[in-house]
């Protein structure tokens, strides 16, 4: 077992109990703190996978901009620890495991019934593919356009917000 | 710089759609200069498609396709954007509104649209769609005093979301069978079945379908359609509704094109059941509004059932009358509602369909106007609509679905029950009140001649469309 393996075992167990940690605690800014935790052993986990550039960025933006704003409304709100309250067994969460389970049994038949070859294919390929360098070269040339197009969206999305959050006129 | 020189229109569509933000700030009177600037660009990009007519071909590393359909609803969105134009100025000033970014808005949503049309990979598509209904969820609240307006923004924008919540994952499923998100590509994995996940390409179909169905309003996805289309600011409204509703489904035909192996087109049957649920939900639905915006709204649900007969029949002539159609329904259906948008008054008012009687004694020229957009709508033979029902009833009996067919001339059957039911009330129904006013058209009088000779030319001569159509899809 190489230490890439071991490596992405440790990282994919750290990344699961902080994921729980997440929707179990009481208080929010504990589930915060284990959702920060949980982003970065997914950066670990795509590391260990060759793609450097997709975990820089993970931290950049999920860890760092996207936290910031969840324990600041946090703060903000001041939430308190939620308040303990009881569901009863109700039809929505019976769907809820029907569908979660439906999607894992999904997952499993794929990746089961799937030659070995493709799966070797997809990893060896994936190899260069990572590097900051790669993705650069990458979105300047090939996608070029869809690079610039989605520049386009995002100004759109930026204009119409302003434009619905102003101060009421009247 | 070829690329460039190839995709002119678009390019200079996405250029100037964001030096009108720069004009709207720098303007010192609102509204007029980036009205001026906003109407010369369309008209721009509008001569530079030209050229790019009887060209074939790909640009940017195959990211977009140049010229054939592509140029075809160019034009069709520039001039549904002009339309829109010059029928929104009137209007916002009725209301009194401040014109601030309306005009980039709909300089944005153009662009978004032609991307879409444009399209040779999905990402590409993607990206267009939702330009195009970003713009639309500001566009749909941009009357942020009135309430419906708001209503209509949030329903509108929460829904969208969602829907391309699944376009989003068919997209990445699709890309997961084939390896690729170019369409000749992925045809060729199809063709030679050289799938990594041939599951996922079924799940990735529907969902991809999902999602476009739902941008288009097509059962089951069309409930949003009445409350968004009434709320929102009624040429909004006009423009979501035809040309918004064309883009959408121009994003299926190179999706059609590639992932569906001709050979099983069992896609085929699943889209019939589609078109054939939404004409009649939305022809019967339709029957009971008493509300004209939602009565045209539903109308305008059953309109993309017809349009999605063209993808059942999947044959040339199918796509041709898909093509012929989005033109005649665009003019139709905007010149619907700029007169609905002429006749309303503030804060909602004039809106029910009993507000139109004895219309033709008050404004004999509206009344005329409304009853030809209203027969062109239910598919009388001397207007576009017919013939464009006429080609897509066609293609779907040619490609073996007559059932279809009947399901369609039955529902054309019931919308002529309130297209005409509205004449009547203009033409044989005595207002109760004669001292009403209605406004003066102004600007919004273009929009209304265009509309109005656009809906007979392509009437009278349907072949100079069709004809140009056909050798698209060859």
């Amino acid at each position: 077992m190489s230490l890439q393996v071991i490596m992405f075992m440790i990282l994919g167990v750290g990344a699961i109990v902080t994921a729980l940690g997440t929707i179990t605690r009481r208080n929010p800014v504990a589930s915060a703190m284990n959702l920060v935790a949980h982003f970065f052993m997914l950066s670990g986990l795509y590391l260990t996978l060759q793609a450097q550039f997709v975990a820089v960025v993970q931290v950049l933006v999920y860890a760092g901009a996207i936290m910031v704003l969840v324990v600041f409304v946090i703060m903000l709100l001041n939430v308190g620890k939620e308040e303990a309250h009881h569901e009863s067994f109700t039809i929505r969460k019976v769907l809820g495991l029907v569908f979660a389970g439906a999607i894992v049994v999904q997952m499993l038949a794929i990746y089961l019934g799937s030659s070995p070859s493709a799966m070797s294919q997809l990893s060896s390929k994936s190899l260069t593919l990572g590097a900051t360098e790669s993705i650069g070269t990458v979105l300047f040339n090939q996608y070029l356009f869809p690079f610039e197009v989605i520049s386009l969206l995002l100004l759109s999305a930026l204009i119409g917000a302003v434009i619905l959050a102003k101060r009421k006129v009247d | 710089m070829n690329d460039f020189i190839l995709a002119a229109p678009l390019v200079a569509m996405s250029f100037l759609s964001v030096i009108c933000i720069v004009v709207d700030a720098l303007s010192p009177k609102p509204g007029k200069i980036p009205f001026m600037f906003a109407g010369f660009s369309l008209l721009g990009a509008l001569l530079l498609t030209i050229p790019t007519f009887w060209y074939h071909g790909t640009a940017f590393q195959n990211m977009i396709t140049v010229g054939g359909y592509s140029a075809f609803f160019d034009v069709l969105f520039l001039i549904g954007g002009l339309l829109t134009l010059f029928a929104g100025r009137p209007y916002i000033a009725r209301e009194h509104f401040d014109h601030d970014e309306f005009y980039s808005l709909i300089m944005f949503s153009v662009a978004g649209m032609m991307v879409i049309g444009h399209s040779n990979n999905l990402l590409i598509s993607f990206i267009g769609i939702e330009i195009m209904s970003v713009s639309f969820y500001v566009l749909s609240g941009y009357l942020r005093k009135s309430i419906r307006s708001i209503e209509s923004a949030l329903k509108y924008f929460l829904l969208g979301s969602f829907a391309t919540g699944f376009l989003v994952f068919g997209i990445a499923l699709l890309y997961g069978a084939t390896g690729t998100l170019e369409f000749p590509a992925m045809h060729a994995a199809v063709v030679a079945d050289k799938l990594n996940f041939p599951n996922l390409l079924t799940v990735g179909i529907a969902l991809v379908l999902i999602g476009l169905s739902f941008k288009a309003a097509a059962f089951p996805f069309h409930q949003w359609a009445p409350d968004v289309y009434e709320g929102a600011p009624t040429v909004v409204t006009a423009f979501m509704s035809t040309a918004g509703k064309a883009a959408s489904l121009s994003a299926l035909i190179p999706v059609i094109a590639a992932v569906v192996p001709q050979t099983n087109w069992k896609v085929g049957m699943v889209l019939a059941v589609i078109s054939a649920a939404t004409m009649l939900v939305g022809n019967i639905s339709a029957v009971v509004q008493s509300n004209i915006k939602r009565m045209l709204a539903y109308s305008s649900v059953a309109h993309a059932g017809y349009l999605m007969m063209g993808f059942v029949a999947n044959n040339p002539n199918g796509m041709t009358g898909v093509l012929f159609y989005s033109a005649a329904y665009l003019f139709m259906q905007i010149g619907a509602f700029v007169i609905v948008s002429l006749i309303e008054k503030e804060n909602d008012g004039n809106l029910q369909l009993a507000d139109y009687a004895g219309l033709s004694k008050r404004n004999p020229v509206l009344a005329a106007l409304m009853a030809l957009f209203m027969f062109s709508l239910a598919g009388i033979p001397p207007m576009a609509g017919f013939f464009g029902k006429y080609y897509l009833f066609i293609a779907a009996v040619e490609a073996g679905y007559t059932w279809l067919t009947i399901v369609a001339v039955i529902s054309s059957m019931i919308s002529v029950y309130f297209y005409i039911g509205l004449v009547v009330t203009m033409y044989f129904k005595d207002s109760t009140d004669t001292t009403e006013q209605d406004s003066k058209p102004g600007l919004a009088g273009v929009t209304l001649a265009i509309s109005c000779a656009f809906v007979i030319i392509l009437g009278l001569f349907p072949q100079l469309i069709e004809k140009l159509a056909h050798s698209f899809f060859m």
